[in-house]
């Protein structure tokens, strides 16, 4: 869909995200864990508490925040991070488990606790942005980022509330901690099977001056809320969506390089930056605005190289022409090393 | 809380009178010095110039509401000339007609104009690369828009005469009701009628935005007559301002040779030029905004009710936000931020078509033309909030 005033860029969940690990020991080291706790939260939902194995604290992290998961054969998967930032002697994740996942899932739900496991430092790609105010929008496990980030404008006194909706209670981790954590004015619930599905012409009827949206979840219910959300401030909206398991492309921010055809030089992107920001920093001048894949502004030429679109503005066709790419989110596909784009 | 508050500094000076419209900068300074918010005595607004302050009220747009109209008068009490706009609408009404805005005009469908935009400019660049000394507003700027714009709404041929003399009216109407505005509405029954006629389904073509805003109609999103102001806001939003940024552009290049002449080079960065240019020669300068209910801004108490004209020209080049070299024209200053096509809630949904076509142009000129020099003085057109000009003859080079 094109033109959603949203960041509508990333693809990291609380759900078992299909990426086939592709990366090198160039991404990053990689943390020896111990499982501490695995507690089932909902149905299908187990929470696992890691700690260090050798005991240290966790480097600090942010709200939105996600780890990568070694989980056996070669398989990882990102999972939003739902503990608390202020506690770094354990991390926490929510697993939900999809009958058709092609193992990430499976396999962290047979984990019991003394389970040794690898997993990434901690990597944000759905930071929480100043503001005043803040509508939390989750869908079933897609609760899993929001979570630190309702203690985090909790505790900063900014007026936010939660809408959180799927099937059934029993299906919808954490819910009842959250209610009675926060009380039920701003923590509502929405149960399918009690009160009918999430009606999002309400919930997103009216914009609000100063208040960002961040929503969580399966692609119907984003895709719904981006629609929804073409009538509010551009930017307003920060989107985190669950990639189908059966995609297969890496959603881990896996370093590569780009080749600047005109400039004539490359530069390497690591996994915290973006091609923009990678661009920018050896003096080449991109023209952007919204740096965030909403407005089309960064729009640059591919003259060779896989893309991963990240964006909210490219129709399925140009996606799939592959001659355009919007460098301030998007990045290298899986896979494909290197960009050479016309910069 | 209490929040202690002061006095908003009173300003004899007023931004409608002629010399003031013919060359705003001066003006804007004094205004900026004088304080976060001041008051008006002759438009009886309050005023705000500083980037920080503009931003603010564009952003808060439940304090800062537009449905009192962007003129000086409230057009809640006192009813307007004409039904209200996008714009002159709040959430929401004005998210209704926003969301279906956004869906037809986006920068993955206007991507699709560069093609048919592009010609138009290639052929009106031709002409006058074949002259020594032309008008670079009335043989160029004035020209390229209808050209390609009207065909993109899919409006027809017959009419389009009477659509800058509307937009005229439109924009100037958000000043006061001065001799200028008054010259502007001197036919303005036949303009407005010959408008909202191209704004019916019957007459749009199948393929322009018209028809597929009308689409919205028909899947029940919108109501017919929301339909046709929601047209009549692309054909009176749309014409003029681009007009007026096309020319500020050249306008400024035709000063600054240095960068003239880097461009020829890069020519891919003739949309770097295009957004300082907006930066600096702005062509939407200001517009009214209501007070809705009691606040303070920049320490001055702000009574529910009153006006507010916000400057979006000054914020543009307050040296607090872009330094000392405000006032100049420089390739290499990072423009964004920049409000000239407004920030938040209202903020221009034509920006995509607007820099597409400013962009086209100037890199067709840049194509064919090695030097630009003004050849003898620029004419700026009277206006009560665009800045823009006349008249701009400019003498060139090619090779
Ligand atoms: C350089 C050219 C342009 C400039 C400087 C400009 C400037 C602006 C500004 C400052 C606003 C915000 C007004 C406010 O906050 O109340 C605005 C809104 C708007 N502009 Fe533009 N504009 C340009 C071109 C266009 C074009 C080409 C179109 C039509 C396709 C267009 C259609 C609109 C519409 C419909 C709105 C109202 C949006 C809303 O209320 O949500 N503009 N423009
Ligand atoms: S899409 Fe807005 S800067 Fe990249």
């Amino acid at each position: 869909m094109a033109g959603m005033p949203g960041q509508g860029t990333v693809v990291q969940a609380g759900l078992s995200k299909g990426s086939e690990d592709l990366m090198t020991a160039s991404a990053g080291a990689t943390i020896d864990v111990v499982v501490g706790r695995a507690d089932i939260v909902a149905d299908q939902v187990v929470s696992l508490v890691l700690r260090r194995a050798d005991g240290l604290p966790f480097e600090a992290w942010q709200p939105g925040a996600h780890i990568d998961v070694h989980v056996g054969d070669g398989l990882v998967r990102q999972y939003s991070l739902c503990s608390s930032p202020e506690e770094l002697d354990h991390l926490r994740i929510g697993v939900l488990h999809v009958p058709d996942s092609r193992g990430g899932s499976k396999a962290v739900h047979a984990l019991l606790p003394g389970t040794p496991l690898a997993i990434s430092a901690p990597r944000n790609n759905f930071p929480l942005r100043e503001s005043r105010r803040y509508l939390f929008l989750a869908g079933g496990i897609g609760i899993t980022p929001i979570i630190p980030m309702l203690e985090a404008a909790d505790a900063a006194g900014k007026e936010w509330t939660l809408v959180y909706g799927g099937r059934s209670r029993k299906t919808m981790a954490f819910a009842q901690q959250l209610e009675d954590r926060y009380g039920v004015d701003r923590i509502r619930v929405v149960a399918e099977d009690e009160v009918g599905r999430l009606d999002l012409d309400q919930v997103l009827a009216m914009p609000r001056a100063h208040m960002l949206v961040y929503a969580c979840g399966p692609g119907g219910l984003l895709g719904a809320v981006e629609e929804r959300c073409m009538g509010w401030p551009p930017g307003a909206l920060h989107t985190e969506r669950f990639v189908a398991s059966t995609l297969g492309a890496a959603a881990a921010n896996a370093p590569f390089e780009v080749e600047l055809a005109r400039t004539g030089s490359t530069v390497s992107v690591t996994n915290d930056k973006t091609i923009l920001e990678a661009v920018e920093e050896v003096g080449v001048r991109v023209l952007s605005s919204c740096r965030h894949g909403l407005c089309g502004t960064c729009e640059t030429q591919i003259i060779s190289g896989e893309p991963e679109h990240r964006d909210a503005v490219l129709s399925e066709e140009d996606r799939e022409a592959g001659e355009i790419m919007l460098v301030c989110v998007s990045r290298a596909a899986a896979g494909c090393p290197r960009l050479v784009l016309d910069l | 809380m209490t929040v202690s508050t002061h006095e908003a500094n009173v300003l004899g000076e007023d931004p409608f009178e002629t010399a003031n419209l013919l060359d705003p900068y001066p003006f804007l300074g004094l205004l900026r010095d004088a304080g976060a918010v001041s008051y008006l005595e002759s438009t009886g607004s309050y005023a705000v110039a500083g980037y920080q302050e503009v931003y603010e009220v564009l952003t808060d747009f439940e304090t800062y509401i537009s449905s009192g109209g962007l003129g000086p008068r409230d057009i809640r009490k006192d009813s307007g000339w004409r039904p209200p706009s996008i714009l002159e609408s709040d959430p929401p009404i004005h998210t209704v007609m926003r969301r279906a805005l956004t869906g037809v005009i986006n920068p993955g469908t206007v991507r699709a104009l560069r093609e048919p935009f592009t010609p138009p400019a290639e052929e009106l660049t031709e002409q006058l690369a074949g002259r020594e000394r032309f008008d670079a507003i009335t043989d160029l700027a004035e020209k390229y828009p209808l050209r390609v714009f009207p065909d993109a709404v899919g409006i027809p041929d017959v009419g389009r005469e009477h659509l800058l003399p509307y937009g005229n009216m439109v924009f100037n109407a958000f000043g006061p009701e001065n001799y200028i505005f008054k010259q502007a509405f001197a036919q303005g029954d036949e303009h407005a009628a010959a408008v909202m006629r191209n704004c019916q389904r019957e007459n749009l073509d199948d393929t322009g935005f018209g028809a597929q805003i009308w689409k919205r109609v028909e899947d029940g999103f919108i109501t017919e007559q929301q339909a046709t102001l929601l047209v009549r806001a692309l054909l009176s939003a749309g014409v003029d301002t681009t007009i007026f940024g096309i020319g500020n552009t050249i306008s400024v290049l035709a000063r600054y040779p240095e960068a003239w002449a880097r461009l020829r080079e890069n020519p891919k960065m003739a949309k770097f030029a295009v957004d300082e240019a907006l930066r600096l020669e702005s062509p939407f300068q200001k517009f009214h905004r209501t007070v809705a209910v009691d606040t303070v801004l920049g320490g001055v108490h702000l009574p529910a009710g009153a006006k507010v004209l916000v400057f979006l020209g000054a914020a543009n080049r307050d040296p607090r936000k872009w330094g000392d070299n405000a006032d100049e024209f420089d390739l290499d200053r990072n423009a964004s931020g920049h409000v000239a096509f407004g920030m938040g809630l209202h903020q221009c949904v034509g920006q995509p078509i607007a820099r597409l076509e400013m962009e086209i142009v100037l890199q067709q000129l840049l194509q064919r033309v090695s030097t630009i020099e003004p050849d003898g003085t620029p004419v700026p057109i009277l206006h009560n909030v665009l800045r823009g000009f006349e008249s701009l003859p400019v003498r060139i080079t090619t090779g």
